[in-house]
């Protein structure tokens, strides 16, 4: 009984069915932590987490000379910047936009800088829906190619103060 | 306060305490009056915080249901810290204290330590927990349940969460000094039971838990004060997760210990094999204490290589031992009942379970809902690279509303009805109503955590106050909303069902003393059958081993499907 003190002999190996779980549950572990270093070495997408210490003040810095320097259009006062394929582009969270707008072509490999300015912010692309963290301070780099054309939404999906909720940006894929 | 940690264990327990025990009318257990008291106190506590956050939960539900988007923005945000805390911390943290004070004492025939400490961590505790609710709805500590820096709270919120961390160190405390006590003055012979073996890994992890909560809070509410710089973001991500996660494996040995508590009040189940029990709780101590990588999955500055081998518990460990527990404790059920002659076919048992029990039909739903939806979606988006499509999503929320909600909460909630009658020694009234409120509860979660879980798949971020601006989320996603919306409604009945039924019988139950407790009705034997006739067939439990196999197929299936998933999206590094 659960409840009360066990036979002093409680001490015996599992049998029978129980013994048979416990080596199909072993095994289905075993193949669970096989699947994420496999993944990580086949697979295509993966978080490695690269990230470079950087203050928000210089990120924002760098931010506005690559939104000057890649700029190809405008909307709603927000520059739209189209980084060189194979090239770093930078893309800044803060209280309550996404800046600036990417345009990017479909099968190329980009390396995105994400930082914020003030809060953490959630980068959540939609409809992909592929999320990733951002903190002030860190220089978060996503080696990104993507697939398929179209426009995308980035959402906030870190809570960032009342205004969170209406934090958006974009990413047009051509 | 914590001079209460330090006090060394003196010779005896506490002098001169007036009649110490009481036998219980009902199992002839004795009933440490001292420790009854203070289990009394803390469930009382736990209720009243279970109240106001379900207050919270049905107007959250209410406006992530678009449709009926009831509350302003900043009451939105506010509620969700208040829900937070009051359901993860004060409901959860009061009630264990409970179970911990309980599985010292009655089954061991011992003592509670020392009155005083009891004392001294339920006023932290509860000092604690009113401070945090009152900067709440003040309004100065709109930073949810997490408060991640750069946001900052009032100060008082991160010392009233300090003081219910310590407060519950110091139960902690007197629950390990008990133990001592009891084995030195020998108040009972040979190993502990199965229950307090589960609360004791609960008690061991939790001091692990605490531990980081304080190494967290402390610089955190320093920094509020205008002390000390900020720390940095991430540091505080990754010691608050050793809080948060691991706190969630101290529920699980606690929910674990009450299905077991509950198999054997209900149907006299027991453990068919303790050493595997007891081997799966050990298992818990040892490979959780990186589980905070779980939330960090998708972060900047940790590696792929750390991820990966956090997240995986040293290759999943720990999910072994809820896959162990999850045999065992429907097998032990089974068993007794097929050793009391209900043993036609695979799941003939099944009809004789005493369904009309609301401890059972709990811990039943408690099992189903924390095994085959929150186990199975935690362990698939706490797999790195699936994390990718699930951080900070609705899924998120969908998965613990399955486990803490559904499981944890669930199991708490059907070990009161045995609480009531035996500690407050009242019989509970409308027990109609209470042999339906676990069903509520239990299918109103279900489908709350369905609901935002399909939601999640589809993108819809959690705490987030409408959906609607972006503009990136359609009918479908509005739909699965709905689902949460009415699952909640349901859910939240029951909630506020159970704690009528509690405080209803505290003041109207009718009293027991001297008599046997009402029965809600357990597992009846046959003629001719015989305890322990099964003992040595270790192949009897075929329902179980039918129940398992589904479920390790709705594992792979699941598990898979996400893998499937995560290759569509854009190749990233
Ligand atoms: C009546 C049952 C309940 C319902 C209908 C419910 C509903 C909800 C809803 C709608 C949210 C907000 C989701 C979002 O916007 O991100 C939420 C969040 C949450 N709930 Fe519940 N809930 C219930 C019970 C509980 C219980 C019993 C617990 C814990 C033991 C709990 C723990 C939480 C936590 C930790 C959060 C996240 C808070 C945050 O994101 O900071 N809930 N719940
Ligand atoms: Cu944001
Ligand atoms: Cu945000």
């Amino acid at each position: 009984m659960s409840l009360s003190i066990p036979a002093r002999d409680w001490f015996k190996p599992p049998a029978g069915a129980e013994k048979l779980w416990i080596g199909l549950a072993l095994l289905w572990c075993f193949v669970m932590s096989l699947m994420m270093p496999y993944w990580h070495f086949r697979g295509k997408q993966n978080s490695r987490g690269e990230a470079y210490a950087v203050a928000p003040v210089t990120f924002l810095e760098r931010t506005e000379r690559f939104a000057a320097a890649n700029k190809v259009g405008e909307r709603n006062g927000v520059p739209i910047a189209e980084p060189a394929p194979g090239g770093d582009a930078y893309l800044l969270g803060r209280m309550w936009s996404w800046y600036p707008i990417l345009k990017l072509r479909q099968g190329e490999t980009y390396r995105i800088h994400l930082s914020a300015l003030d809060l953490q912010h959630g980068f959540s692309l939609q409809p992909l829906n592929m999320n990733f963290q951002v903190l002030p301070g860190y220089d978060h780099v996503l080696t990104l190619t993507p697939t398929s054309k179209g426009e995308y939404t980035i959402v906030c999906n870190e809570f960032c103060g009342i205004g969170h909720d209406k934090m958006f940006g974009k990413i047009i894929v051509e | 306060m914590s001079s209460t940690l330090t006090v060394p264990i003196p010779a005896s327990p506490e002098p001169a305490a007036p009649a110490a025990s009481r036998k219980c009318d009902t199992t002839g257990l004795n009933v440490c009056l001292g420790a009854e008291r203070f289990i009394q106190f803390n469930a009382v506590a736990a209720v009243v915080f279970l109240l106001v956050g379900g207050i919270a939960a049905i107007l959250l539900a209410l406006t992530r249901w678009q449709a009926v988007h009831l509350l302003p923005v900043d009451w939105f945000y506010r509620v969700l810290t208040l829900h937070g805390v009051n359901m993860l911390l004060f409901w959860i943290l009061f009630f264990e204290v409970a179970v911990l004070y309980f599985t010292c004492t009655v089954p061991l025939n011992a003592r509670l330590f020392s009155r005083k400490i009891a004392w001294a961590s339920f006023a932290q505790m509860l000092i604690g927990a009113l401070m945090v609710n009152g900067i709440i709805l003040k309004g100065q500590a709109d930073v949810l349940l997490t408060s991640y820096l750069p946001l900052v709270a009032h100060p008082a919120f991160y010392l009233g969460i300090i003081l219910v961390a310590t407060g519950t160190l110091t139960a902690v405390y007197n629950f390990f000094a008990t133990l001592y006590v009891a084995r030195r003055d020998r108040t009972f012979e040979g190993s502990m039971p199965l229950v307090t073996f589960g609360a004791t890994a609960a008690a061991i992890i939790a001091v692990v838990t605490l531990l980081h909560g304080a190494i967290v809070m402390i610089p955190t509410f320093s920094y509020a004060m205008g002390w000390t710089a900020q720390p940095d973001p991430m540091w505080y991500r990754m010691i608050w997760w050793g809080l948060g996660h691991q706190s969630q494996q101290v529920n699980v040995c606690a929910m674990v210990s009450v299905w077991y508590l509950i198999g054997q009040l209900t149907t006299g189940a027991k453990p068919v094999n303790e050493t595997v029990c007891r081997t799966a709780f050990l298992l818990y101590i040892l490979f959780i204490n990186l589980a905070s990588a779980h939330h960090l999955l998708v972060d900047p500055a940790v590696g792929s290589a750390w991820k990966i081998w956090n997240t995986s518990y040293a290759m999943y460990l720990a999910v072994l031992a809820s896959m162990i527990h999850g045999f065992t404790v429907p097998a032990s059920v089974e068993l007794a009942m097929r050793e009391k002659g209900h043993a036609k076919g695979l799941f003939g048992w099944v009809t004789h379970l005493p369904w009309k029990n609301p401890a059972f039909s709990g811990a039943l739903l408690s099992l189903l809902i924390f095994g085959f939806i929150g186990g199975i979606t935690g362990v698939t988006l706490g797999t790195q690279q699936i994390n990718i499509i699930a951080h900070n999503t609705l899924r998120i929320t969908g998965h613990f509303h399955a486990t803490v909600v559904g499981g944890t909460s669930l199991a708490f909630m059907a070990l009161t009805y045995y609480v009531i009658p035996l500690i407050f020694r009242r019989d509970f009234i409308w027990r109609s109503a209470a042999r339906a409120q676990p069903w509520m509860f239990g299918i109103g979660i279900l489908f709350v955590s369905l609901g935002m879980s399909f939601a999640g798949s589809l993108g819809v971020p959690r705490r987030i106050y409408d959906i609607d601006h972006s503009g990136a989320f359609g009918a479908a996603a509005h739909l699965m909303l709905g689902v949460m919306g009415i699952g909640a409604l349901l859910a939240v009945t029951g909630l506020f069902l159970f704690v009528i039924l509690c405080v209803g019988t505290l003041l109207f139950g009718e009293r027991n003393h001297g008599r046997a407790m009402a029965d809600w009705g357990v597992a009846q034997a046959l003629p001719g059958s015989r305890e322990g006739s099964l003992a040595e067939d270790h192949w009897a439990v075929k329902g179980t081993i039918a129940l398992t196999a589904v479920f390790l197929a709705c594992f792979a299936v699941y598990y898979f499907a996400n893998w499937k998933a995560l290759a569509d999206v854009w190749p990233v590094r």
